[in-house]
């Protein structure tokens, strides 16, 4: 029997799951700018209250972490495994920085009470609360595709150790990397949209 | 014919990729240095600019669209254009009420 393989067809299938992403994402880019001509005075005030040191430091851990899955797929076409898995960990290293940072900005402004229903946030006015709901709901659906992308990279990692993501068959890496970018993109937006409107 | 040789002749290199990162960096600086200039109404404008053009280097270099053939380039610029009239036709809405 022979194996049916179909490339170009597994990466646009990757690409049509993608522009589902970009609509879900772009549905909640669609509110925030809406609000954001309502509030445009509440907006900047309570952007003010993020912390840019740490919204910039995520954005190049980010666009990083994206750099290495971009060279770990130019590594595996150039027959290194080893490349390929190095650069997959250094992803999913950054990957986790990402994530610690993320935990340590919401915790703190979760403890100053300022989330949906806190102490602090209920008594604001109603763009503020509108502002910081968008930036949980928005944050943290994208912190999941973090975590879902760290999932897929772990997969590609194993089939890779194992020998079915190959030199000559190597498109779940190239996949895998396309949703990595995907999670790169949409935080090249949220960063100015919620750190830098101030 | 497998993968590789599907795409050895036109598949990037390390080169290029780290060359991509640099200039997203610098976009990166760029764009929290400009946000700390009052600009107004234009502070939104530079940073969508300036996230679009990283936008497209991420879309063009990372994810290898600009490597890719016709059809898949023109399915993704559908897309962006159907995000674009969405965006577009809620503010006709919005801005009119």
């Amino acid at each position: 029997m022979t194996e049916h393989r179909d490339y170009q067809g597994a990466k646009m299938g990757m690409w049509i799951f993608l522009f589902t992403e970009i609509l879900l994402f772009g549905g909640l880019f669609v509110l925030y700018s809406v609000t954001l001509g309502r509030y445009p005075t509440e907006f900047h005030e309570a952007s003010k209250l993020l912390d840019v040191t740490m919204g910039t430091t995520n954005t190049v851990v980010l666009i990083t972490s994206s750099l290495f899955a971009a060279l770990s797929v130019v590594g595996l076409q150039r027959g290194s495994r080893k490349a390929a898995k190095v650069f997959i960990l250094l992803t999913l290293v950054l990957a986790c920085c990402f994530l610690v940072i993320k935990y340590f900005e919401w915790s703190h402004k979760i403890h100053a009470g300022i989330y949906p229903g806190g102490e602090a946030l209920t008594q604001w006015e109603p763009g503020k609360q509108a502002f910081f709901g968008l930036y949980y709901i928005m944050t943290g659906l994208h912190g999941l595709h973090v975590i879902i992308g760290m999932g897929v990279f772990l997969w590609v990692w194993t089939r890779i150790a194992v020998g079915t993501c190959t030199p000559e068959h190597f498109v779940a890496l190239e996949n895998a990397g396309l949703y990595w970018h995907l999670v790169d993109l949409i935080w090249i937006y949220l960063f100015p949209l919620y750190y830098l409107i101030t | 014919m497998n993968e590789n040789e599907q795409t050895k002749h036109h598949a990037p290199g390390y080169g290029l990729f780290i060359g991509v990162w640099a200039a997203l960096m610098v976009l990166t600086s760029v764009t929290v240095e400009v946000s700390t200039i009052h600009l107004g109404f234009l502070n939104v404008v530079v940073a969508m600019t300036i996230a679009s053009v990283k936008a497209s280097l991420v879309v063009f270099f990372f994810m290898h669209l600009k490597y890719e053939n016709r059809t898949l380039k023109t399915m993704v610029l559908v897309a962006f254009v159907i995000l674009a009239i969405f965006i577009g036709f809620t503010f006709f809405d919005t801005a009119n009420r």
